[in-house]
């Protein structure tokens, strides 16, 4: 009815203008009702109220009072941080981690030649960046970048060193060998067109472009690059050698961290792939290595290759003692990242295939092209949660002697210059923040780029 | 329209080069031949070094004398007398023992903590939030350097212990309780509380079928209490109190009797029960969210109150999704229960692959052993996984 009607109304009783809303009463709105509602709505509520109330109320003041108010926050040695030395309550002794800061991110990696570890760190966040944010440009070169140009780079600054040459023979020779494989690739249809000339020219333009003959000059170029990097950096410019077992602190744990990823991605991808494959032995035998590693625990793993790498291959070229876990740790978490890419695979729909091969794609262009884009991703929120845990777990290295992050705080916890009552607390709670950061960074980092894919799913 | 050419296209006769199964065997015979030339060359590798360094082979150190002792182990156990065999079982009975009091406790607060932050309560969710947040987002091993080194390490020393409820005594040996012992006829209260457990078991499964049969439900809960707890506690009233317990005291610088419970265990326990409770917190959470909202709605169309929606309608379908990855979170219990070595308790990977390969040098062997045994326990249980999930896969028309 409208007001009109209201007003033409022939009834007396009939009310003729609209009332005012009223408010609701404040049994259901407002803040009153709002705790009613979400607190105390029963007993049994009203006492778990009562109950995290109280937690909180003992916990938190507590422990601002602990890490804030009583802390420490300069001093030089562990006077700073006595309570019967400065006269009054003693709580978190900042002070400790101040002094030590510097070991914690490099171990006992000598000062002068820190620069190279920054240059490392600086590397890999640039790398990281670039990979992570969605709009970054030349993502291939990015890709180039972290799994190829990094890893060298590291090993040559970290390492250093003319005396690196065990493994650095290695890894030449194996640059050089694949420059042969390429040039031969490459120069075999670029002399045919040269000696045959048009003819040659003719029957590969009559081919559809996929099936011209190989041409990977950007390969050459980066192998080349490859290549110089290493002769130049390693060779030629000697930067002094540091051994591994003065490395340590937060660079070690980053070592590892970005070792697993950069080894356990393209190898969980190739496992991957294995286990969808169709040719039964190969499929056999990615079975078995991924469910042989996803069924022991990494702490066997590393036992296996501190205690048998070394058996396994002749004395002369026998792991270092931080190359071993690295070993480990790659095989490791390979395993868990290829049942997570495998997840993205199984998730691609039939069709995807199909259109691919009805291209005419053969098996790695049909993967290469259009489904692993696809599949990897959509699990990237995945592979983020499996290396949240890879990077959780870099902390067991300590147990084979390895001095990573957590290593080096437990070591200062013994070293008599910090020796106070609240030096653990505070250590393990620099930890804790340590850790906490970088894994609820990835895990924020995930979850957005969840939300990001899914806005892309809505119609 | 004209007419169409009849002849049929007669398949293309590919090179052998190009054929797919050709190709398939190729890189299969490829592929088998590198591995099988790593495995040969890691053998042949590992027989040189093992010569060169004078350390034997084979399993003869199984029953070679030990030598060293363990301080919590479950059946006897000496440095005099003990062969690495019996430190191996000692190992792995701790191993056990710890995860599976483990997973019995991160259950109950995996689910309280999950069915907590899916709570109206705003308190009580942020708290479970917070709770969830921080555990999993620390590394194992910290949180077990923190129960053991800066919870359980400062505690007083035996002299000073903390006096707890019922003659338990807390210091930085561990804790100790009141050892119970059975007088004349007390086993008969152990007996008639197992009697009742099984019992309890066979009245819930008879319970559930005469439920799908007739809709009938039987107060299963209250008639399992009577059987496991008050029955025993009539028949204990019954024997006269049979059963008496030690009390540790201190003497000297030590406590005599009682059970002792080692730190080191208590440390193990608290860290893998809080760690794995917060991850079982968000399986429960995303089963229960898993259950869609038109299946409470119905439920509560039917007339079905709060309670028995849950529990007819909600859990039993939320379960369907929380079982399998519950299942991967006791198994990476299990697992992570060997970083046990950190801290000092003898479980498997301590005892042997630790203390033992030390010892003997026989690294292929123990790490070996040590493999299988957590191969064996993954295997076996994603094998009754496997048929669970298919004794529970959604039957669809």
């Amino acid at each position: 009815m409208t007001d009109a009607t209201l007003e033409n109304s022939p009834y007396a009783f009939v009310r003729k203008e609209t009332l005012p809303q009223e408010t609701a009463p404040l049994s259901v709105a407002g803040p009153v009702a709002w705790i009613r509602a979400n607190l105390f709505s029963g007993p049994v509520n009203s006492i778990l109220t009562l109950l995290c109330i109280y937690i909180v109320v003992t916990t938190v003041p507590e422990m601002v009072r602990f890490y804030f108010i009583d802390a420490v926050w300069s001093g030089t040695n562990r006077d700073a941080c006595l309570a019967d030395k400065i006269g009054r309550p003693v709580g978190a002794c900042w002070a400790y981690i101040g002094d030590r800061f510097q070991y914690f991110i490099y171990g006992s990696y000598p000062v002068p030649q820190r620069w190279r570890v920054n240059i490392v760190f600086a590397m890999f966040a640039l790398g990281v960046v670039w990979l992570l944010w969605e709009r970054a440009p030349l993502k291939k070169v990015g890709f180039f970048f972290f799994f190829v140009l990094l890893p060298i780079g590291a090993y040559v600054l970290l390492l250093g060193g003319p005396n690196a040459e065990g493994f650095l023979r290695w890894l030449i020779g194996l640059t050089l060998v694949l420059m042969v494989v390429y040039l031969v690739l490459s120069f075999v249809p670029a002399l045919a067109r040269f000696w045959i000339g048009p003819a040659f020219l003719a029957v590969e333009e009559a081919l559809p472009p996929w099936k011209r003959f190989y041409r990977p000059k950007r390969l050459i170029l980066m192998s080349l690059v490859v290549f110089g990097l290493i002769a130049i950096l390693a060779d030629q410019v000697g930067l002094p050698r540091v051994d591994t077992g003065l490395w340590g602190g937060m660079t070690v744990t980053f070592l590892i961290a970005a070792v697993g990823i950069v080894f356990s991605l393209p190898l969980g991808v190739i496992l991957a792939l294995g286990r969808r494959s169709k040719l039964p032995i190969i499929q056999l035998l990615s079975v078995i290595f991924i469910e042989f590693v996803r069924g022991v625990p990494l702490i066997t793993v590393l036992f296996m290759a501190n205690t048998m790498l070394p058996l396994f291959v002749p004395q002369e070229y026998s792991p270092d003692r931080l190359l071993r876990p690295l070993v480990g740790v790659a095989l490791f978490a390979a395993a868990y990242m290829a049942e997570v890419i495998r997840g993205g695979l199984q998730a691609m729909p039939k069709g995807q295939y199909e259109g691919a091969m009805s291209l005419g794609l053969g098996y790695w262009q049909m993967m290469r092209l259009i489904i692993l884009p696809q599949a990897l991703r959509i699990v990237i929120p995945g592979i983020v949660n499996t290396f949240i845990g890879l990077f959780k777990d870099t902390t067991l290295v300590t147990i084979v002697g390895i001095f990573d992050f957590l290593r080096t705080i437990e070591a200062t916890l013994v070293d008599p210059t910090w020796a106070t009552p609240t030096t653990r607390a505070t250590g393990y709670a620099f930890a804790a923040m340590f850790y906490f950061l970088c894994c609820w960074g990835m895990s924020r980092y995930s979850i957005s780029v969840e939300k990001r894919m899914a806005a892309g799913q809505k119609r | 329209m004209s007419t169409i050419p009849t002849e049929t296209v007669q398949p293309g006769k590919a090179s052998l080069l190009y054929d797919p199964k050709i190709r398939g065997y190729v890189y299969q015979l490829a592929l088998l031949a590198v591995v099988g030339f790593l495995l040969y060359s890691a053998a042949s590798n590992a027989i040189t070094n093992l010569r060169a360094q004078k350390i034997a082979s084979g399993f003869g150190f199984w029953h070679n004398a030990a030598g060293f002792d363990v301080n919590q182990k479950l059946i006897p156990f000496s440095a005099s007398g003990s062969t690495y065999g019996e430190a191996f079982y000692v190992g792995l009975l701790n191993t056990l023992l710890v995860a599976s009091i483990g997973i019995v406790l991160s259950t109950f607060l995996g689910f309280f903590v999950g069915v907590a932050r899916l709570s109206s309560n705003w308190v009580l969710s942020k708290l479970a939030m917070i709770y969830v947040e921080v555990i999993r987002n620390l590394p194992l091993l910290l949180q077990l350097f923190f129960w053991y080194n800066a919870v359980l390490k400062p505690l007083p020393n035996p002299r000073q212990s903390i006096e707890l409820p019922a003659g338990a005594l807390l210091n930085n040996r561990g804790l100790y309780l009141p050892d119970p012992q059975l007088g004349p006829g007390g086993s008969l209260i152990v007996w008639t509380f197992l009697i009742g457990i099984v019992a309890s078991i066979i009245f819930r499964i008879w319970a559930r079928k005469q439920q799908e049969a007739t809709g009938k439900q039987y107060p299963v809960g209250w008639i399992a209490l009577g059987l496991i707890v008050v029955l025993p506690f009539f028949v204990y009233l019954v024997t006269g109190r049979p059963i008496s317990f030690v009390y540790p005291e201190i003497a000297g610088f030590n406590l005599r009797g009682g059970i002792q419970i080692f730190p080191e265990f208590v440390a193990l326990l608290l860290g893998l029960t809080t760690y794995t409770a917060g991850f079982i917190a968000e399986v429960v959470r995303a089963g229960i969210l898993a259950v869609s909202k038109g299946q409470t709605e119905a439920a509560n169309a039917l007339g079905l109150r709060a309670g028995p929606t849950l529990k007819l309608v909600v859990i039993p379908q939320a379960m369907r999704v929380i079982i399998p990855p519950l299942t991967s979170n006791y198994l990476n219990l299990t697992k992570n229960s060997s970083l046990a070595v950190a801290i000092g308790y003898p479980d498997l990977v301590q005892v042997f692959t630790g203390t033992v390969l030390n010892q003997t040098g026989q690294a292929v062997e123990v790490v070996a052993i040590t493999m299988a045994v957590y191969l064996t326990i993954s295997l076996v249980t994603s094998f009754f996984m496997n048929i669970y999930n298919k004794r529970m896969a959604l039957v669809e028309r």
